[in-house]
């Protein structure tokens, strides 16, 4: 536990979340000391996530730290995020109900369009982040900036949802054979 | 500044693709984090595992550990999990009333109470309110201390003690601080090494190097420490030896007095400074894993 004691909490873990970017990360080059509004929201969302996710009741009176830092923007970056703290959870040893893989949809031109890059977010179109569990299909994170006619939401989920399930394959295969490789070299 | 090598960061390399790749297969199942273990509700839940829609569900990325109808997941890495008699090497991070806070690597800070270390003037003394007051001359905020887990409380946290001549404070030498389930659980975890330096190796990952003691009656679980400036011979020993480990755990080789030494006598044709790169690491653990499969036979 860092920092005030207070904070600790006696029935399970508090999952404390940092979500900055560097000043050289976009086009424009932007100090931003100590966080801007967005970047606190992001936290929050960040926070949401993983306590959704990891086991945070076995581990009373702790602390779990995730402190991500963008380096280089270019859209998607709450995605990014969680899909990066979810291997470094994994690779912590820290039990969580399944992988968090996020990604973004966005609707341009009546098509609904996965994982948008920069140009597409700032074209101002709605666009929405969701982190899902894969596995149970359960969602742990949804969000939506902008308005949108209910009969496409679900083709705008249906696109974000199978963009996640597709990042879980790849995660899950980097996992996998990093397990192989360890437990091979452990030869226990 | 001729001789100063620059290297930029590159990938790295997938380090079992040398190795027979059915070694980690055969009969061990592997799982991460969502994989259904089995459908039977006959199991029982272990570590790193939950019940979820009536199947038992990994929860950590590691290797099933079946013991009769208990099924656990064993993650690679994780923090350090006190178990009763374990050595550990840790660091004071507050001085409390009649108990220090000691880091060592797990999910809480352990203790380390007043009334369960040797002080001066025989075992069996009372702890007066002296004592308490003159806790911070024992052990001070960013001391080291060797110590034995006496107990572990409900919630994992660990309480240590110090009551033997073989545990104190640690004077001086190199810490390295490493996975505590690369360290290989021994009959003893303090190693004098015939290199010229003693280890202790901590369950809890930390590691010890330390020039070996003159005379063993000195150490003596004692407060007080030995600061006569170390000779070179015995410092280069030390920093061979601290590279020697960081590259057997790099390349993932199970850490005890054998693995130490083999490694370290494979290394001796390298200068120390070359130990840190990833080539030299590769193939000094490579020397060191033939002798000890040799060994094994």
């Amino acid at each position: 536990m860092r920092g005030s004691r207070s904070k600790a909490l006696h029935d399970q873990a508090l999952v404390n979340c940092q979500y900055s970017m560097a000043t050289f990360s976009t086009g424009d080059r932007k100090r931003r000391p100590h966080g801007d509004r967005q970047s606190s929201e992001m936290t929050l969302h960040l926070k949401q996530t993983f306590e959704a996710a990891i086991l945070t009741q076995l581990y009373p009176r702790s602390q779990i730290d995730i402190y991500v830092q963008i380096l280089q923007a270019d859209g998607g970056n709450y995605c990014a995020s969680v899909n990066a703290a979810t291997l470094a959870v994994i690779d912590a040893g820290i039990p969580m109900r399944d992988y968090v893989c996020a990604c973004s949809a966005g609707f341009i031109e009546e098509t609904p369009l996965a994982d948008l890059n920069y140009v597409e977010e700032v074209t101002g179109g709605p666009q929405l982040a969701l982190a899902l569990l894969p596995k149970s299909d359960q969602i742990a994170l949804l969000e939506m900036n902008a308005r949108l006619h209910e009969d496409h939401l679900e083709r705008i989920i249906e696109a974000a949802s199978k963009a996640c399930k597709d990042v879980y394959a790849v995660l899950d295969q980097v996992v996998r054979e990093h397990l192989q490789e360890v437990t091979a070299l452990l030869g226990k | 500044m001729a001789g100063v090598e620059v290297r930029l960061p590159a990938a790295r390399e997938r380090l079992a693709q040398g190795l027979p790749r059915g070694a980690g297969e055969g009969g061990r199942d592997l799982v991460a984090p969502g994989d259904t273990i089995t459908t039977d509700p006959g199991y029982m839940r272990g570590h790193g595992t939950y019940m979820g829609n009536e199947k038992l569900v990994a929860s950590v990325a590691g290797v099933v550990d079946r013991v009769n109808k208990l099924v656990c997941v064993k993650a690679l890495k994780t923090r350090y999990n006190g178990e009763v008699g374990d050595i550990v090497v840790g660091r004071i991070t507050e001085v409390q009333q009649k108990r220090w806070k000691v880091e060592t690597n797990s999910r809480l800070d352990s203790v380390l109470l007043l009334s369960s270390m040797n002080l001066p003037g025989g075992e069996l003394r009372r702890r007066s309110a002296e004592d308490e007051l003159a806790m911070r001359d024992y052990l001070q905020e960013g001391d080291l201390i060797s110590a034995e887990v006496q107990a572990v409380f409900s919630d994992g946290a660990v309480s240590l003690h110090t009551r033997s001549l073989k545990y104190g404070k640690l004077a001086q030498g190199v810490l390295v601080q490493v996975s505590p389930s690369l360290v290989k659980r021994q009959k003893t975890h303090f190693h004098d090494l015939p290199c010229g330096a003693s280890v202790i190796l901590g369950n809890n990952g930390f590691i010890w190097i330390y020039p070996t003691p003159g005379q063993k009656d000195e150490e003596a679980g004692g407060f007080v420490t030995n600061l006569e400036p170390v000779p070179l011979p015995d410092r280069e020993v030390i920093s061979r030896l601290r590279n020697c480990i960081l590259a057997l755990v790099a390349q993932k080789l199970m850490l005890y007095d054998t693995s130490i030494v083999y490694c370290y006598e494979a290394s001796l044709s390298h200068q120390i400074k070359d130990l840190l790169k990833a080539e030299v690491m590769e193939e000094v653990v490579l020397q060191t894993r033939q002798r000890l499969l040799e060994l094994e036979g």
